[in-house]
Protein backbone atom coordinates (compact mmCIF):
# COMPACT_ATOMS: atom_id res chain seq x y z
CA UNK A 1 0.00 0.00 0.00
CA UNK A 2 2.03 2.91 -1.52
CA UNK A 3 -0.67 5.68 -1.49
CA UNK A 4 0.38 9.27 -0.21
CA UNK A 5 -2.67 11.62 0.94
CA UNK A 6 -2.68 15.24 -1.00
CA UNK A 7 -5.90 17.22 -0.56
CA UNK A 8 -4.61 19.56 -2.67
CA UNK A 9 -6.34 18.56 -5.83
CA UNK A 10 -9.19 18.01 -3.89
CA UNK A 11 -9.40 21.32 -2.67
CA UNK A 12 -8.62 23.04 -6.13
CA UNK A 13 -11.84 22.50 -6.88
CA UNK A 14 -13.64 22.88 -3.87
CA UNK A 15 -16.25 25.41 -4.87
CA UNK A 16 -17.59 22.72 -7.88
CA UNK A 17 -18.20 20.14 -4.93
CA UNK A 18 -20.16 22.94 -2.71
CA UNK A 19 -21.86 24.39 -5.51
CA UNK A 20 -22.64 20.50 -6.22
CA UNK A 21 -23.98 20.02 -2.75
CA UNK A 22 -26.14 23.04 -2.60
CA UNK A 23 -27.93 21.67 -6.21
CA UNK A 24 -28.30 18.41 -4.07
CA UNK A 25 -30.19 20.64 -1.43
CA UNK A 26 -32.21 21.91 -4.03
CA UNK A 27 -33.34 18.77 -5.76
CA UNK A 28 -34.08 17.70 -2.00
CA UNK A 29 -36.10 20.91 -1.28
CA UNK A 30 -37.65 20.91 -4.81
CA UNK A 31 -38.88 17.35 -4.63
CA UNK A 32 -39.87 17.18 -0.86
CA UNK A 33 -42.22 20.11 -1.05
CA UNK A 34 -43.80 18.86 -4.27
CA UNK A 35 -44.20 15.26 -2.48
CA UNK A 36 -45.20 16.79 0.56
CA UNK A 37 -48.28 17.80 -1.23
CA UNK A 38 -48.64 14.32 -3.16
CA UNK A 39 -48.21 12.95 0.31
CA UNK A 40 -50.59 14.76 2.11
CA UNK A 41 -53.29 14.25 -0.43
CA UNK A 42 -52.46 10.29 -0.57
CA UNK A 43 -52.51 10.28 3.17
CA UNK A 44 -56.14 11.82 2.93
CA UNK A 45 -57.06 9.37 0.23
CA UNK A 46 -55.77 6.47 2.41
CA UNK A 47 -57.68 7.07 5.66
CA UNK A 48 -60.84 8.00 3.45
CA UNK A 49 -64.10 6.20 3.61
CA UNK A 50 -63.97 5.84 -0.40
CA UNK A 51 -62.52 2.48 -1.38
CA UNK A 52 -61.34 3.75 -4.99
CA UNK A 53 -59.52 6.86 -2.92
CA UNK A 54 -57.72 4.12 -0.53
CA UNK A 55 -57.17 2.02 -3.51
CA UNK A 56 -55.69 4.10 -5.52
CA UNK A 57 -53.63 5.01 -2.72
CA UNK A 58 -52.40 1.98 -1.66
CA UNK A 59 -51.28 0.87 -5.57
CA UNK A 60 -49.48 4.28 -5.52
CA UNK A 61 -47.26 3.18 -2.72
CA UNK A 62 -46.99 -0.22 -3.11
CA UNK A 63 -45.55 0.59 -6.76
CA UNK A 64 -43.07 3.60 -5.54
CA UNK A 65 -42.34 2.11 -2.71
CA UNK A 66 -40.94 -1.06 -4.37
CA UNK A 67 -39.24 0.28 -7.49
CA UNK A 68 -35.79 1.68 -7.36
CA UNK A 69 -35.67 5.28 -7.57
CA UNK A 70 -33.23 4.87 -10.41
CA UNK A 71 -35.27 2.88 -12.78
CA UNK A 72 -37.80 5.65 -11.61
CA UNK A 73 -35.54 8.67 -12.60
CA UNK A 74 -34.33 6.96 -15.93
CA UNK A 75 -38.15 6.26 -17.14
CA UNK A 76 -38.77 10.14 -16.31
CA UNK A 77 -35.67 10.99 -18.09
CA UNK A 78 -35.26 8.85 -21.42
CA UNK A 79 -38.95 7.86 -21.26
CA UNK A 80 -41.08 10.30 -21.33
CA UNK A 81 -39.97 12.22 -24.56
CA UNK A 82 -41.39 8.78 -26.28
CA UNK A 83 -44.45 9.84 -25.07
CA UNK A 84 -44.39 13.56 -25.99
CA UNK A 85 -43.39 14.54 -22.79
CA UNK A 86 -39.99 16.49 -22.85
CA UNK A 87 -38.53 17.53 -19.57
CA UNK A 88 -35.20 19.16 -18.73
CA UNK A 89 -32.85 16.41 -16.80
CA UNK A 90 -33.62 19.20 -13.40
CA UNK A 91 -37.41 19.04 -14.16
CA UNK A 92 -37.51 15.23 -14.73
CA UNK A 93 -34.93 14.16 -11.68
CA UNK A 94 -37.55 16.40 -9.67
CA UNK A 95 -40.54 14.96 -10.84
CA UNK A 96 -39.36 11.71 -10.19
CA UNK A 97 -37.69 12.07 -6.70
CA UNK A 98 -40.81 13.97 -5.80
CA UNK A 99 -43.29 11.32 -7.04
CA UNK A 100 -40.40 8.90 -4.60
CA UNK A 101 -40.71 11.34 -2.19
CA UNK A 102 -44.89 11.49 -2.16
CA UNK A 103 -45.22 7.25 -1.32
CA UNK A 104 -42.70 7.82 1.94
CA UNK A 105 -44.55 11.06 3.09
CA UNK A 106 -48.11 8.98 2.58
CA UNK A 107 -47.21 7.10 5.11
CA UNK A 108 -45.51 9.34 7.37
CA UNK A 109 -48.98 11.62 7.21
CA UNK A 110 -51.15 8.45 7.38
CA UNK A 111 -49.19 7.64 10.35
CA UNK A 112 -49.88 11.48 11.48
CA UNK A 113 -53.57 11.80 10.71
CA UNK A 114 -53.79 8.24 12.96
CA UNK A 115 -51.96 9.99 15.75
CA UNK A 116 -54.10 13.06 15.97
CA UNK A 117 -56.49 12.80 19.07
CA UNK A 118 -60.27 11.73 18.01
CA UNK A 119 -61.53 15.00 20.90
CA UNK A 120 -60.37 17.45 19.09
CA UNK A 121 -61.54 16.33 16.14
CA UNK A 122 -64.93 16.04 17.69
CA UNK A 123 -64.37 18.97 19.28
CA UNK A 124 -63.70 21.30 16.11
CA UNK A 125 -66.96 19.14 14.65
CA UNK A 126 -69.22 20.60 17.68
CA UNK A 127 -68.13 24.14 17.57
CA UNK A 128 -69.54 23.64 13.83
CA UNK A 129 -66.66 23.85 11.53
CA UNK A 130 -67.00 21.82 8.18
CA UNK A 131 -65.21 18.92 7.03
CA UNK A 132 -63.37 21.05 5.37
CA UNK A 133 -62.36 23.43 7.99
CA UNK A 134 -61.68 20.63 10.42
CA UNK A 135 -59.24 18.93 8.27
CA UNK A 136 -57.03 22.17 7.25
CA UNK A 137 -57.57 24.20 10.83
CA UNK A 138 -57.68 20.99 13.16
CA UNK A 139 -56.02 18.28 11.96
CA UNK A 140 -53.48 19.28 9.76
CA UNK A 141 -51.52 21.46 11.90
CA UNK A 142 -51.57 18.68 14.45
CA UNK A 143 -50.80 16.01 12.18
CA UNK A 144 -48.41 18.17 10.43
CA UNK A 145 -46.04 18.58 14.10
CA UNK A 146 -47.00 14.90 15.17
CA UNK A 147 -45.09 14.08 11.78
CA UNK A 148 -42.40 16.56 11.53
CA UNK A 149 -39.71 14.09 13.12
CA UNK A 150 -40.35 11.31 10.43
CA UNK A 151 -40.84 14.39 7.62
CA UNK A 152 -37.50 15.61 8.72
CA UNK A 153 -35.69 12.19 8.74
CA UNK A 154 -37.08 11.81 4.81
CA UNK A 155 -35.88 15.00 3.68
CA UNK A 156 -32.50 13.80 4.94
CA UNK A 157 -33.16 10.30 2.98
CA UNK A 158 -34.13 12.73 -0.08
CA UNK A 159 -30.83 14.93 0.00
CA UNK A 160 -28.86 11.63 0.12
CA UNK A 161 -30.94 10.28 -3.19
CA UNK A 162 -30.26 13.46 -4.76
CA UNK A 163 -26.69 11.88 -5.48
CA UNK A 164 -28.86 9.52 -8.12
CA UNK A 165 -29.43 12.57 -10.36
CA UNK A 166 -25.50 12.13 -11.39
CA UNK A 167 -27.01 9.20 -13.39
CA UNK A 168 -28.96 11.47 -15.79
CA UNK A 169 -25.77 14.22 -15.35
CA UNK A 170 -26.95 16.72 -12.99
CA UNK A 171 -24.25 18.54 -11.66
CA UNK A 172 -24.49 17.69 -8.07
CA UNK A 173 -22.05 16.76 -5.52
CA UNK A 174 -21.91 12.92 -6.08
CA UNK A 175 -21.50 14.34 -10.41
CA UNK A 176 -19.11 16.50 -9.55
CA UNK A 177 -16.78 13.96 -7.17
CA UNK A 178 -16.80 11.69 -9.77
CA UNK A 179 -15.34 13.74 -11.90
CA UNK A 180 -12.72 15.43 -9.99
CA UNK A 181 -11.81 11.73 -8.99
CA UNK A 182 -11.83 10.92 -13.06
CA UNK A 183 -9.56 14.18 -13.42
CA UNK A 184 -6.94 13.89 -10.45
CA UNK A 185 -7.01 9.93 -9.62
CA UNK A 186 -7.22 11.31 -6.10
CA UNK A 187 -9.48 8.46 -5.14
CA UNK A 188 -8.93 8.04 -1.55
CA UNK A 189 -9.35 11.84 -1.19
CA UNK A 190 -12.08 12.75 -3.33
CA UNK A 191 -14.51 10.59 -1.96
CA UNK A 192 -13.13 11.15 1.69
CA UNK A 193 -14.06 15.09 1.19
CA UNK A 194 -17.83 14.25 -0.46
CA UNK A 195 -18.78 11.68 1.91
CA UNK A 196 -17.68 14.19 5.01
CA UNK A 197 -19.86 16.61 2.92
CA UNK A 198 -22.76 14.59 2.93
CA UNK A 199 -22.58 13.21 6.67
CA UNK A 200 -21.97 17.08 7.56
CA UNK A 201 -24.98 18.09 5.56
CA UNK A 202 -27.05 15.20 6.57
CA UNK A 203 -25.80 15.82 10.31
CA UNK A 204 -26.51 19.75 10.56
CA UNK A 205 -30.03 18.85 9.33
CA UNK A 206 -30.93 16.61 11.67
CA UNK A 207 -29.56 19.29 14.16
CA UNK A 208 -31.74 21.86 12.77
CA UNK A 209 -34.92 19.64 12.96
CA UNK A 210 -34.39 19.10 16.59
CA UNK A 211 -34.17 22.07 17.64
CA UNK A 212 -37.65 22.61 15.46
CA UNK A 213 -38.73 20.35 17.42
CA UNK A 214 -38.26 21.77 20.55
CA UNK A 215 -39.76 25.17 19.41
CA UNK A 216 -43.26 23.41 18.96
CA UNK A 217 -43.98 21.36 21.74
CA UNK A 218 -45.36 17.96 20.64
CA UNK A 219 -49.35 17.23 21.35
CA UNK B 1 -48.41 -4.45 -32.59
CA UNK B 2 -46.22 -2.49 -30.12
CA UNK B 3 -46.52 -5.52 -27.97
CA UNK B 4 -45.81 -8.07 -30.66
CA UNK B 5 -42.57 -6.39 -31.58
CA UNK B 6 -42.00 -5.47 -27.65
CA UNK B 7 -42.46 -9.72 -26.93
CA UNK B 8 -40.50 -10.57 -29.80
CA UNK B 9 -37.49 -8.26 -28.61
CA UNK B 10 -37.80 -9.69 -25.20
CA UNK B 11 -37.87 -13.23 -26.51
CA UNK B 12 -34.41 -12.41 -27.98
CA UNK B 13 -33.50 -10.74 -25.01
CA UNK B 14 -34.48 -13.24 -22.40
CA UNK B 15 -31.49 -14.27 -21.29
CA UNK B 16 -29.12 -11.74 -20.82
CA UNK B 17 -32.33 -9.94 -19.00
CA UNK B 18 -32.12 -13.27 -16.68
CA UNK B 19 -28.80 -13.67 -16.15
CA UNK B 20 -29.17 -9.97 -15.30
CA UNK B 21 -31.85 -10.64 -12.61
CA UNK B 22 -29.66 -13.92 -11.24
CA UNK B 23 -26.87 -11.29 -10.63
CA UNK B 24 -29.42 -8.45 -8.90
CA UNK B 25 -30.72 -11.41 -6.90
CA UNK B 26 -26.76 -12.76 -5.97
CA UNK B 27 -25.47 -9.49 -5.64
CA UNK B 28 -27.98 -8.77 -2.74
CA UNK B 29 -27.84 -11.99 -1.14
CA UNK B 30 -24.29 -11.62 -0.61
CA UNK B 31 -25.05 -8.28 0.79
CA UNK B 32 -27.66 -9.18 2.97
CA UNK B 33 -25.69 -12.11 4.31
CA UNK B 34 -22.53 -10.09 5.02
CA UNK B 35 -24.79 -7.46 6.12
CA UNK B 36 -26.73 -9.45 8.66
CA UNK B 37 -23.41 -10.73 10.20
CA UNK B 38 -21.81 -7.53 10.51
CA UNK B 39 -24.96 -5.89 11.59
CA UNK B 40 -25.09 -8.57 14.41
CA UNK B 41 -21.66 -7.47 15.64
CA UNK B 42 -21.93 -4.13 15.45
CA UNK B 43 -24.91 -4.03 17.37
CA UNK B 44 -23.71 -6.26 20.43
CA UNK B 45 -20.90 -3.78 20.55
CA UNK B 46 -23.13 -0.80 20.80
CA UNK B 47 -25.11 -2.02 23.25
CA UNK B 48 -22.37 -3.72 25.78
CA UNK B 49 -18.88 -2.87 24.26
CA UNK B 50 -16.77 -0.61 26.64
CA UNK B 51 -16.84 3.22 25.50
CA UNK B 52 -13.67 3.11 23.26
CA UNK B 53 -14.73 -0.06 21.77
CA UNK B 54 -18.17 1.40 21.06
CA UNK B 55 -16.99 4.61 19.76
CA UNK B 56 -15.42 2.97 16.10
CA UNK B 57 -18.36 1.07 15.92
CA UNK B 58 -20.50 4.40 16.21
CA UNK B 59 -18.87 6.18 14.21
CA UNK B 60 -18.57 3.81 11.07
CA UNK B 61 -22.79 3.43 11.85
CA UNK B 62 -23.14 7.36 11.38
CA UNK B 63 -20.72 7.66 8.07
CA UNK B 64 -22.28 4.97 6.62
CA UNK B 65 -25.81 6.36 7.36
CA UNK B 66 -24.90 9.74 6.32
CA UNK B 67 -23.13 9.00 2.97
CA UNK B 68 -25.74 8.11 0.05
CA UNK B 69 -25.40 4.41 -1.24
CA UNK B 70 -24.13 5.69 -4.83
CA UNK B 71 -21.13 7.33 -2.95
CA UNK B 72 -20.46 4.29 -1.04
CA UNK B 73 -20.48 2.24 -4.00
CA UNK B 74 -18.15 4.69 -5.72
CA UNK B 75 -15.58 4.97 -2.95
CA UNK B 76 -15.88 0.85 -2.80
CA UNK B 77 -15.33 0.94 -6.63
CA UNK B 78 -12.18 3.59 -6.50
CA UNK B 79 -10.69 3.10 -3.42
CA UNK B 80 -9.66 -0.43 -3.15
CA UNK B 81 -7.67 -0.55 -6.62
CA UNK B 82 -5.06 2.35 -5.42
CA UNK B 83 -5.06 0.36 -1.99
CA UNK B 84 -3.24 -1.87 -3.83
CA UNK B 85 -6.35 -4.24 -3.81
CA UNK B 86 -8.36 -5.75 -6.79
CA UNK B 87 -11.57 -6.18 -6.66
CA UNK B 88 -14.06 -6.55 -9.39
CA UNK B 89 -17.01 -4.38 -10.22
CA UNK B 90 -19.48 -6.74 -8.45
CA UNK B 91 -17.23 -7.45 -5.68
CA UNK B 92 -16.85 -4.07 -4.79
CA UNK B 93 -20.60 -3.43 -5.04
CA UNK B 94 -21.61 -6.46 -2.80
CA UNK B 95 -19.01 -4.63 -0.36
CA UNK B 96 -20.85 -0.82 -0.64
CA UNK B 97 -24.10 -3.09 -0.36
CA UNK B 98 -22.74 -5.19 2.45
CA UNK B 99 -21.12 -2.61 4.39
CA UNK B 100 -24.19 -0.25 4.31
CA UNK B 101 -26.97 -3.02 5.16
CA UNK B 102 -24.44 -3.90 8.39
CA UNK B 103 -24.98 -0.18 9.58
CA UNK B 104 -28.67 -0.14 9.17
CA UNK B 105 -28.89 -3.75 10.77
CA UNK B 106 -26.34 -2.48 13.75
CA UNK B 107 -28.53 -0.09 14.41
CA UNK B 108 -31.92 -2.26 14.12
CA UNK B 109 -30.12 -4.83 16.62
CA UNK B 110 -29.26 -2.11 18.94
CA UNK B 111 -32.70 -0.86 18.90
CA UNK B 112 -34.25 -4.43 19.47
CA UNK B 113 -31.40 -5.37 22.53
CA UNK B 114 -31.90 -2.00 24.09
CA UNK B 115 -35.89 -2.64 24.19
CA UNK B 116 -35.04 -5.97 25.89
CA UNK B 117 -36.45 -5.52 30.01
CA UNK B 118 -33.04 -5.42 32.02
CA UNK B 119 -34.64 -7.44 34.40
CA UNK B 120 -33.93 -10.30 31.82
CA UNK B 121 -30.39 -9.93 31.62
CA UNK B 122 -29.93 -9.92 35.72
CA UNK B 123 -32.46 -12.81 36.03
CA UNK B 124 -29.84 -14.49 33.75
CA UNK B 125 -27.01 -13.80 35.98
CA UNK B 126 -28.84 -14.76 39.02
CA UNK B 127 -29.57 -18.03 37.45
CA UNK B 128 -25.47 -18.55 36.57
CA UNK B 129 -25.67 -17.92 33.07
CA UNK B 130 -22.12 -16.10 31.55
CA UNK B 131 -22.58 -13.33 29.20
CA UNK B 132 -22.41 -14.78 26.33
CA UNK B 133 -25.16 -17.77 27.13
CA UNK B 134 -27.62 -15.13 28.18
CA UNK B 135 -26.50 -13.21 24.74
CA UNK B 136 -27.31 -16.53 22.97
CA UNK B 137 -30.14 -17.63 24.62
CA UNK B 138 -32.10 -15.01 26.16
CA UNK B 139 -31.39 -12.00 24.18
CA UNK B 140 -30.45 -13.02 20.49
CA UNK B 141 -33.83 -14.99 20.08
CA UNK B 142 -35.95 -12.23 21.49
CA UNK B 143 -34.29 -9.62 19.63
CA UNK B 144 -33.65 -11.35 16.37
CA UNK B 145 -37.16 -11.43 16.41
CA UNK B 146 -38.55 -8.00 16.79
CA UNK B 147 -35.47 -6.98 14.42
CA UNK B 148 -36.71 -9.29 11.85
CA UNK B 149 -40.39 -6.79 10.04
CA UNK B 150 -37.21 -3.73 9.65
CA UNK B 151 -34.58 -6.22 8.52
CA UNK B 152 -36.83 -7.71 5.32
CA UNK B 153 -37.51 -4.24 4.49
CA UNK B 154 -33.40 -3.83 4.23
CA UNK B 155 -33.56 -6.56 2.07
CA UNK B 156 -36.06 -4.42 0.08
CA UNK B 157 -33.70 -1.32 0.57
CA UNK B 158 -30.98 -3.94 -0.83
CA UNK B 159 -32.13 -5.42 -3.88
CA UNK B 160 -33.39 -1.52 -4.98
CA UNK B 161 -29.92 -0.18 -4.22
CA UNK B 162 -28.38 -2.98 -5.77
CA UNK B 163 -29.89 -0.90 -9.16
CA UNK B 164 -26.80 1.73 -8.28
CA UNK B 165 -24.45 -1.00 -9.50
CA UNK B 166 -24.91 -0.53 -12.74
CA UNK B 167 -23.42 2.93 -12.99
CA UNK B 168 -20.41 0.95 -11.70
CA UNK B 169 -20.44 -1.53 -15.21
CA UNK B 170 -22.22 -4.34 -12.98
CA UNK B 171 -24.09 -6.52 -15.56
CA UNK B 172 -27.16 -6.69 -13.30
CA UNK B 173 -31.09 -6.50 -14.13
CA UNK B 174 -30.71 -2.35 -14.68
CA UNK B 175 -27.39 -2.36 -17.06
CA UNK B 176 -28.93 -5.46 -18.91
CA UNK B 177 -32.19 -3.68 -19.31
CA UNK B 178 -30.19 -0.41 -20.57
CA UNK B 179 -28.05 -2.56 -22.99
CA UNK B 180 -31.07 -4.19 -24.52
CA UNK B 181 -32.40 -0.50 -24.60
CA UNK B 182 -29.51 0.41 -26.59
CA UNK B 183 -29.97 -2.26 -28.95
CA UNK B 184 -34.10 -1.67 -29.56
CA UNK B 185 -35.16 1.58 -28.50
CA UNK B 186 -37.89 0.46 -26.56
CA UNK B 187 -37.09 2.79 -23.97
CA UNK B 188 -40.42 2.70 -22.24
CA UNK B 189 -41.29 -0.89 -22.31
CA UNK B 190 -38.20 -2.39 -20.47
CA UNK B 191 -37.60 0.08 -18.14
CA UNK B 192 -41.28 -0.82 -17.28
CA UNK B 193 -41.06 -4.66 -17.97
CA UNK B 194 -37.56 -4.48 -15.37
CA UNK B 195 -39.30 -1.91 -12.68
CA UNK B 196 -41.96 -4.86 -12.73
CA UNK B 197 -39.49 -7.37 -12.14
CA UNK B 198 -38.54 -5.50 -9.48
CA UNK B 199 -41.84 -5.17 -8.24
CA UNK B 200 -42.14 -8.68 -8.01
CA UNK B 201 -39.07 -9.41 -6.18
CA UNK B 202 -39.52 -6.80 -3.40
CA UNK B 203 -43.83 -7.93 -3.00
CA UNK B 204 -42.49 -11.09 -2.54
CA UNK B 205 -40.28 -10.57 0.07
CA UNK B 206 -42.53 -8.17 1.74
CA UNK B 207 -45.12 -10.64 1.67
CA UNK B 208 -42.89 -13.28 3.25
CA UNK B 209 -41.73 -11.63 5.73
CA UNK B 210 -45.44 -10.52 6.81
CA UNK B 211 -46.48 -14.27 6.92
CA UNK B 212 -43.12 -15.34 9.25
CA UNK B 213 -44.11 -12.17 11.40
CA UNK B 214 -46.90 -13.32 12.03
CA UNK B 215 -46.18 -17.23 12.48
CA UNK B 216 -42.85 -15.93 14.75
CA UNK B 217 -45.60 -13.59 16.87
CA UNK B 218 -47.34 -16.34 17.16
CA UNK B 219 -44.93 -18.20 19.01
CA UNK B 220 -44.10 -15.35 21.36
Amino acid sequence: MNYTLHFGAVWASFDQLLIGLAIGLGLAVAAVAIGTLIGLLSAFASVSHSRILRGISWIYVLLIRNIPLLVLVLLAYFALPQVGIRLDKYESFIASLALYAGAYLTEVFRAGLLSVPKGIVEAARAIGLTRLQTNLFVVAPVMLRNALPSLGNTFIGMFKDSSIAAAIAVPELTFEARKINVDTFRVVETWTVASGLYIATCFTIAALLRRLERRFPKF
Amino acid sequence: MVMDAFLAQLWIARWPLFDGFLMTIGISVGAIVFGTILGCIVGIQLVFGSFLVKLPFRLYVDVMRGTPLLVLILAAFYIPAVMGLSLSASQAGTLALGLFAGAHIGELVRGSLQAIPPGQIEAGRAIGLRFPQILANVLLPQALRSALPPWINTGVELIKGSSLLSMIGVGELLLKTQEVIGRTFMTIEFYVFAGILYLIVNITLDVLGKSLERRLGARL
